[in-house]
C-alpha cells in the first residue's frame, strides 16, 4: 500500500474516468479527506475521554453513554455491516469504533494528499466524489481491502460512500443469520457468503440467500454451520445458477437428499463435504451425476461412502484435479477409474486401510498427471504397491506417507527418479539409516522434509541426508529423540536457506546447538524449540534471524528475560510467541519482546508465574494481538486485563483461565472494547454472574468455557446464556446440567448453541519437572 | 358394434351377472345364442343411458370430481370387461373345436340363475388395463366367467392343468429340448380356447373349473354315484400304461416362433405353457402390481411372483429402474448419460418396511408417481421399461423423488424433516408449498 502505488491506480484509472476529466483528482481526494478529518475529529475528543474513563477505572461511567451505545449493540465483526449506524444519520457516531479509527484515518488518502503539493482549490458545496467515477473508487477500496477498519470508516463518511462501498464490496461473513435480510439488500453484488460464524443457519435464510443473490453468488461457505436442510440447500442451488463453491463440511446430519439437492447447482466445481457422516454412494452418486464440472471435492470423513460412489465420480466428474478421500472404507475398486482421471492433480488418500499391496499392481501407471499424494497412515500400501500409484506420475511434487509403512532403502528406491519432487512427508514411520541415506541420493532436491515423531532417526542418516538435499526450506524432526548436536551442526551446515525448523523435544541435543541455528540460518521464519535445553546464549543468536515470525519456546526452563530481550531487539517480525511454562520469565522479558515487535499476534505465557499486570500494559501496545493466553498467571488482575482490552482491539482469543485475581471489574471493559472476541477461557477465575452477563454485548462471542467458577450461580448462568445470542459451545460444569431448566437448554440449543458438560475435579498444580520426566520415559 | 360402445358402456352390476348367467349355457342351440345376444343388446344400451347419466350429472357435481369419476371409470371399464368376456365366451362356443359337450340342458336363465354370485366377483378384469387402484391380486381370474369349452381327448391332458402352477416354468425349461421334427404330435389350440380361465366343465350344471380334481369335488354334489372311488380317481390312471405319442403344442398366433409354421418352431411342452406363453408374449398386460402400480403382467402368477418381491428393490435410478444390488445400479448409472441415483425420501424418517406400501399410502403414492412422471421423459421410461425385462423391473417411484423433477415436483414430504422446536421459519416453508399441488392425483396419463 505505498504511496507511489496509490499515485499510479490513480493515475492510470484515470482514462476510465470519463465524466470527470475536468475535476483534479488531487482536490478530489484533498476534499474527501477534509470530510474524513471533519468526522474524526470529534471523535477523536470522545476517545480521549473514553481513554481517561477507562485509565481511571470509572467503569460506572459506562453508564453514562450507554444510550448511543445501545443502537450499535452487535455489530462489531469486521465485515459487519453498519447499516443501522447510518440509518441513524451520521451525526451520532457510535463511540466505539472511534476509539478504533486514529489508527486508520485513510492512511492512504492523507499520505497521498501530503505527497502531492497542490493548492486547496474550494469545489462546490456537493460531495465532489458524486462527480468520480465509481470505477475508481473501486480501485481505492480495493488496496484498502486489507483494512476492514478502514472500509467501515469509508462507508459511515457519507451516503455516497456508503453506497459505492455497498456496490463495491463483494464478500459477506455475517454474525448472525437474522442480520442477513439487512446485509443482503444491503450489498447486492455479494460472490462469496460465509456463514461459518453464524450459529445457524435456517432454511428461511438460505432461501432468503438464494433470492436475493441469485446470480451473483459463486460461492458459500456453510462448514460448522448447523441446522440447515436439504429444502434450502434445493433452494439454493436452484436459484444461484452460478454457484460454484459450497463448502459443506461438519454437516453430520445431512443426508443423500440434501446432496441431490447440491446436484442441482450444474455450475459447481468445488464441493466439501468433510465430515458429512450420513451421506452414502447414492448421495455422491447424484452429485457425480449432477455436478460434471466438479474439479475440487473433499470427502474426509465420510464414512459411507464406499467404492461404487467413488468410482461413479471418477466416471462421471472428468474434470476432477483435487479428491480427498480420507479415511473412507475403499479398496482398490475404486482406484482404477481413479486413474483414469486425466487431470487429477491431487490424491489424499489418508487412512484408507482398504488399500492394500496386492491388487495395486492392476493400476501400472497410476495417474499421470498427480501433483500430490497422501498415503498416511495406509499401511497396507509398502514399497511394492507404491510405485503402481506413482510411476507414472513423474510430476509428483509432494508426497506423504506418514505413519506407514517403514521408510527403507526399497521404500525410498521407489521415488529415487522423481526428479520434480518437493516435499516428502514421512511423520511417524519407522525409519532405517539406509533409508534415509537412499532418500539422500535421488535425484530431486527436496525443499521439505518432515520426519517428525520418526522413530530410528539417527545423526548419520540424516545427516546423509540435509548433506544431499541442501536446497531444503523446511525441515522438522520433531521427537526425534536420538539426534544430538551433529545433526544440528549438519543441518545449519548444510541447508542455510531454511525457512522453518521444528526441533521440538530433540533432548538430546546440548544448549551449545542452538548457537549454530542463530549463527548459520538467518533465514529462519519459524523456529519450534519446545522443550530443548535452548539457554538465553542460544536466543541471543537465534535474535539474529530477523525474518523470525514464530517461535515456540514452550517448557524451556533455561530460558530467562535476557535471552527473549534479545530475541525483543533482533526479531521485529515476531508474529507468534510460545513462552509455555518457561517458568523464568518476567514482565520485563514480556515489556522488551512488545516494545521490539509491534505486530505481536499471539502470545503464550501460561504458567510463567511472575507475570504481573505490567506485562498486560506493555502487551497493550501491540494492536494486532489477537490471542493471549496466560493461563495460570495468577498475579495478573482485572487492572491488567483492562488494559489489554482497551489497547487490543483485535483481541479475539483470551484464555486467563486460573488467573484468581481476575474478577468482574476485567471483564467490564472486556464487553466494552474487546468486540471482537471469539472465544474465552474464565475457568477458575473469580468471574460472577454480572461479569459473565456484561459480556454478553460481545456480539461475536461465541465459545465460552466457564468452569469452577465459584460466584455462578444457575439463575445467573441462564440469563448469560440467553443474553449471549451468538454462542456456538460452551463448556459447563455437569452440575448445571440439572440445574438448568431443561427449557431452556433445549432452547439454546436449537439456536445453535452446542454444551460440552465437564465434571473433571480440580487438578493438583503441576511440577514442571515431572513435565520433562514425563517426556522422557517415552524414549526408547 | 360392441367396438362402437367400448368407450360409453357402464353397465348396472345386475345385467351384468345375468348375462354371466346366460353366458353359462354351453349349448348349440341358436336359440340360447340368440338370447345371449338380446341379452348383449340389451346390455349395451343400458350402459348407453348410464353413460348419458353420467354426462348430464357431470355439470353439477364439480365439487370433488376425482372420486366420482374414477368410480365411474371403474364401473364402465369393469362392464366393458364383462362384455367383452361374454362376447368371446358366446363366439366361443360356437367354434368347431367345442367336441367336450356338455348336455344341452336348459339354456333358460332360471337355472342358471343359480349360479349367478358366484362369477364374477369383482369390477375387474383383464382388459381394463392401466387402472387399477385397488387391484387385489389373482382373485378375479378364477372368478372369469368362461363360456370355452376345449376340446379334451386325453386324459393326460387334463392332468397337465392340475398341476398348473407348479408348472408354470416349464415354457422355460423346454428351451433346449430338441425333438426331430415329425416324431410328435403337434396339436394347436385356438385363441380362444387359450384365454379361456375354465377347462373343465360340469356336464350337469355347467359350472367350469380350472382343475380336473375340483370339478370331481364339485361333481359330488350332483349325486352319490359321483362319490364312488372310481369317479373320484384320476382319470389317467384308469387310462393304464398305453405308449402316448408325444404331443407338442403350437401357438396360435402367426410369425411366432411358437408356431408350427415358423422357420425355426420350437414347440411348447403342455397346455399350461401354451397358455402361459400366449398371454405373456401376445396379450397385454393387465395385472399391474398393487403396491408399485408400475410393473405389469399378463400371468397371475408371474405378478405373485413379483409381488413377493416388490419393493424389495430398494435401489432406485431416476429413470424408474429399480435394481436389488447398489453395484448394479451404480453400474447402470456409470453407462447411461443423465441418469441418477433416486434417494428416497423416507430416508430421513424412520425406515419404512414394504408392508407400509399399502392402500393406506395410495395417496401418497399418487403423488409421487406424479412427480416422477414429470421428472422422466417419456421416451426414456419407455425404453427403460423395454430394456428391462431381463433384470430391472418397473417399481413404484412412489416416495421416492427423483432429483431430475425439482423444477416441477411438489416437496410431499419435506414437511416431515425434522425441524428444530423453535424454528421461526415456518411461514418461509408454507409459501413455497402452497404453489406447488399437494393433492393426490388420481388421474393418470
Amino acid at each position: 500500500m505505498s504511496q507511489e502505488s496509490i499515485g499510479n491506480t490513480v493515475g492510470a484509472s484515470n482514462n476510465v474516468n470519463r465524466n470527470a476529466t475536468n475535476i483534479n483528482l488531487q482536490d478530489v481526494i484533498r476534499e474527501m479527506d477534509r470530510l474524513l478529518q471533519q468526522r474524526l475529529r470529534p471523535m477523536e475528543e470522545r476517545i480521549e475521554q473514553l481513554e481517561e474513563i477507562s485509565l481511571e477505572g470509572q467503569l460506572s461511567q459506562r453508564r453514562h453513554n450507554s444510550e448511543c451505545e445501545e443502537e450499535y449493540d452487535g455489530e462489531i465483526d469486521d465485515e459487519q455491516a453498519y447499516e443501522q449506524a447510518t440509518r441513524q444519520g451520521l451525526r451520532q457516531q457510535e463511540p466505539r469504533h472511534q476509539r478504533a479509527r486514529p489508527r486508520y484515518k485513510l492512511p492512504v488518502l492523507s499520505g497521498f494528499l501530503n505527497s502531492t503539493q497542490t493548492p486547496m482549490k474550494k469545489q462546490k458545496q456537493d460531495n465532489p466524489f458524486n462527480l468520480v467515477a465509481e470505477e475508481i473508487i473501486f480501485i481505492i477500496l480495493d488496496l484498502l481491502n486489507r483494512n476492514s477498519l478502514a472500509i467501515k470508516s469509508f462507508s459511515l463518511v457519507c451516503k455516497s460512500f456508503y453506497a459505492v462501498e455497498s456496490k463495491h464490496r463483494c464478500s459477506l461473513k455475517p454474525l448472525r443469520q437474522e442480520r442477513l435480510p439487512a446485509l443482503l439488500s444491503r450489498y447486492p453484488n455479494i460472490t462469496h457468503l460465509d456463514l461459518t460464524l453464524c450459529s445457524r443457519v435456517s432454511d428461511a435464510s438460505l432461501s432468503l440467500v438464494s433470492h436475493s443473490c441469485a446470480s451473483s453468488l459463486r460461492s458459500i461457505d456453510f462448514s460448522r454451520t448447523p441446522l440447515f436442510s436439504t429444502y434450502g440447500l434445493l433452494r439454493l442451488a436452484l436459484n444461484c445458477k452460478n454457484i460454484v463453491e459450497i463448502d459443506l463440511s461438519n454437516a453430520t446430519e445431512l443426508k443423500d437428499s440434501a446432496l441431490a439437492a447440491v446436484a442441482e447447482a450444474k455450475n459447481l466445481e468445488k464441493l466439501s463435504l468433510a465430515r458429512c457422516k450420513s451421506i452414502t454412494d447414492m448421495g455422491v452418486g447424484c452429485v457425480a451425476v449432477g455436478c460434471r464440472k466438479l474439479r475440487f471435492i473433499c470427502l474426509k470423513w465420510c464414512f459411507g461412502v464406499g467404492d461404487l460412489g467413488i468410482g461413479l465420480l471418477a466416471v462421471k466428474c472428468k474434470h476432477l484435479c483435487f479428491l480427498d478421500l480420507s479415511y473412507l472404507p475403499i479398496t482398490n475398486k475404486c482406484l482404477s477409474s481413479i486413474s483414469k482421471l486425466q487431470h487429477l492433480e491431487e490424491l489424499i488418500l489418508e487412512g484408507c486401510f482398504g488399500i492394500e499391496d496386492d491388487s495395486l499392481a492392476v493400476l501400472k501407471h497410476g495417474c499421470n498427471s498427480l501433483k500430490s499424494l497422501d498415503v498416511s497412515t495406509c499401511q497396507n500400501i509398502s514399497h511394492n504397491g507404491l510405485p503402481s500409484l506413482i510411476n507414472g506420475a513423474l510430476g509428483l511434487r509432494q508426497l506423504t506417507l506418514a505413519h506407514g509403512s517403514p521408510v527403507t532403502s526399497s521404500l525410498a528406491d521407489c521415488l529415487r527418479k522423481h526428479s520434480m519432487l518437493q516435499s516428502v512427508k514421512l511423520d511417524g514411520c519407522f525409519v532405517t539409516d539406509d533409508g534415509l541415506k537412499t532418500i539422500g541420493n535421488w535425484c530431486a532436491s527436496l525443499r521439505e522434509l518432515s520426519l517428525s515423531k520418526c522413530l530410528g532417526v539417527t545423526d548419520e542418516g540424516l545427516s546423509s541426508v540435509v548433506t544431499k538435499h541442501r536446497d531444503l526450506r523446511k525441515l522438522d524432526i520433531t521427537c526425534c529423540r536420538k539426534i544430538t548436536d551433529a545433526s544440528i551442526a549438519s543441518i545449519t551446515n548444510s541447508c542455510k536457506s531454511l525457512t522453518s525448523l521444528r526441533v521440538e523435544s530433540c533432548t538430546l541435543v546440548t544448549r551449545e546447538a542452538f548457537v549454530l541455528i542463530g549463527q548459520r540460518c538467518h533465514l529462519l521464519e519459524e523456529l519450534d524449540l519446545t522443550d530443548n535445553e535452548v539457554d538465553d546464549k542460544g536466543l541471543k543468536y537465534i535474535s539474529r534471524c530477523s525474518e523470525l515470525s514464530s517461535l515456540k519456546l514452550g517448557i524451556c526452563l533455561n530460558i530467562t528475560d535476557e535471552g527473549l530481550i534479545h530475541i525483543g531487539k533482533g526479531c521485529s517480525k515476531l508474529v507468534e510467541l510460545d513462552l509455555y511454562r518457561s517458568e523464568e520469565i518476567t514482565d520485563s522479558a514480556i515489556l522488551a519482546i512488545a516494545q521490539g515487535c509491534p505486530g505481536l499476534e499471539m502470545i503464550n505465557m501460561a504458567y510463567c508465574k511472575y507475570i504481573t499486570d505490567r506485562s498486560l500494559l506493555s502487551l497493550s501496545k501491540c494492536p494486532q494481538l489477537k490471542t493471549l493466553e496466560s493461563r495460570g498467571c495468577s498475579l495478573i488482575t482485572s487492572l491488567g486485563l483492562k488494559a489489554v482490552a482497551v489497547g487490543c482491539k483485535e483481541l479475539t482469543k483470551l484464555d486467563i483461565k486460573k488467573c484468581h485475581n481476575i474478577d468482574d471489574a476485567g471483564m467490564l471493559p472486556l464487553a466494552r472494547f474487546s468486540q471482537n472476541l471469539r472465544q474465552i477461557n474464565l475457568s477458575h477465575s473469580s468471574v460472577t454472574d454480572i461479569g459473565l452477563l456484561s459480556l454478553s454485548s460481545i456480539s461475536c462471542l461465541q465459545n465460552m468455557t466457564i468452569l469452577h467458577l465459584k460466584g455462578l450461580t444457575p439463575a445467573g448462568l441462564a440469563a448469560v446464556l440467553l443474553a449471549c445470542g451468538g454462542l456456538k459451545k460452551v463448556k459447563l460444569q455437569a452440575t448445571f446440567r440439572w440445574l438448568l431448566p431443561l427449557r431452556l437448554v433445549q432452547y439454546l440449543e436449537s439456536r445453535g448453541c452446542m454444551f460440552q458438560w465437564k465434571d473433571k475435579v480440580l487438578q493438583e498444580k503441576l511440577d514442571p519437572k515431572c513435565w520433562k520426566l514425563q517426556l522422557e520415559d517415552l524414549m526408547p | 358394434m360392441l367396438s362402437d360402445n367400448r368407450i360409453k358402456a357402464p353397465v348396472q352390476d345386475g345385467v351384468v351377472n345375468q348375462l354371466v348367467q346366460a353366458s353359462k349355457v354351453q349349448d348349440w342351440d341358436p336359440s340360447a345364442m340368440l338370447d345371449n345376444l338380446s341379452f348383449l343388446e340389451q346390455k349395451i344400451h343400458q350402459l348407453q343411458d348410464l353413460v348419458h347419466l353420467i354426462i348430464g350429472r357431470k355439470g353439477q357435481v364439480l365439487g370433488r370430481p376425482d372420486e366420482l369419476v374414477v368410480q365411474q371409470q371403474q364401473l364402465v371399464t369393469a362392464d366393458l370387461t364383462s362384455i367383452i368376456v361374454q362376447l368371446i365366451s358366446t363366439a366361443g362356443s360356437l367354434l368347431p373345436s367345442g367336441k367336450h359337450t356338455l348336455p344341452a340342458a336348459t339354456p333358460s336363465l332360471e337355472q342358471s340363475g343359480q349360479f349367478g354370485g358366484v362369477v364374477f366377483p369383482s369390477a375387474q378384469g383383464p382388459l381394463n388395463d392401466g387402472f387399477q387402484p385397488q387391484n387385489a391380486g389373482g382373485s378375479k381370474v378364477s372368478g372369469l366367467p368362461n363360456s370355452v369349452d376345449i376340446s379334451r381327448k386325453n386324459g393326460n391332458e387334463q392332468n397337465h392343468i392340475i398341476e398348473e402352477h407348479e408348472l408354470k416354468d416349464e415354457e422355460d425349461v423346454e428351451e433346449g429340448e430338441s425333438l426331430i421334427p415329425g416324431t410328435y404330435e403337434i396339436l394347436q389350440l385356438e385363441k380362444e380356447e387359450i384365454l379361456a380361465p375354465h377347462t373343465h366343465f360340469c356336464t350337469i350344471c355347467g359350472k367350469g373349473f380350472k382343475r380336473d380334481a375340483n370339478l370331481r369335488m364339485h361333481m359330488r354334489g350332483h349325486g352319490d354315484e359321483y362319490k364312488t372311488p372310481g369317479a373320484l380317481a384320476k382319470p389317467n390312471k384308469e387310462s393304464g400304461s398305453e405308449p402316448t405319442i408325444i404331443k407338442r403344442y403350437s401357438c396360435p398366433y402367426t410369425g411366432c416362433k411358437r408356431n408350427k409354421d415358423h422357420k425355426k418352431f420350437q414347440p411348447l411342452k403342455t397346455i399350461l405353457c401354451v397358455k402361459n406363453h400366449y398371454k405373456r408374449t401376445h396379450c397385454d398386460k393387465s395385472y399391474i402390481c398393487s403396491r408399485c402400480n408400475t410393473k405389469k403382467f399378463s400371468v397371475i402368477a408371474d405378478l405373485k411372483t413379483h409381488e413377493k418381491h416388490c419393493g424389495k428393490d430398494k435401489w432406485l435410478c431416476s429413470c424408474g429402474t429399480t435394481f436389488s444390488r447398489k453395484d448394479k445400479l451404480f453400474g447402470h448409472i456409470a453407462l447411461f448419460q443423465g441418469h441418477t441415483p433416486a434417494i428416497p425420501l423416507e430416508e430421513a424418517k424412520a425406515p419404512a418396511g414394504p408392508s407400509d406400501q399399502g392402500d393406506g399410502n395410495q395417496s401418497t403414492n399418487k403423488v409421487g408417481s406424479m412427480n416422477f412422471n414429470f421428472s422422466s421423459n417419456v421416451s426414456s421410461e419407455s425404453e427403460v421399461q423395454s430394456s428391462t425385462d431381463i433384470k430391472g423391473s418397473i417399481d413404484d417411484p412412489a416416495g421416492y423423488f427423483s432429483p431430475l423433477s425439482f423444477d416441477t415436483c411438489n416437496f410431499g414430504g419435506f414437511h416431515e424433516f425434522p425441524r428444530p422446536p423453535f424454528d421461526d421459519s415456518e411461514s418461509s416453508l408454507a409459501f413455497l408449498l402452497s404453489g406447488s399441488c399437494n393433492y393426490p392425483q388420481k388421474s393418470e396419463d
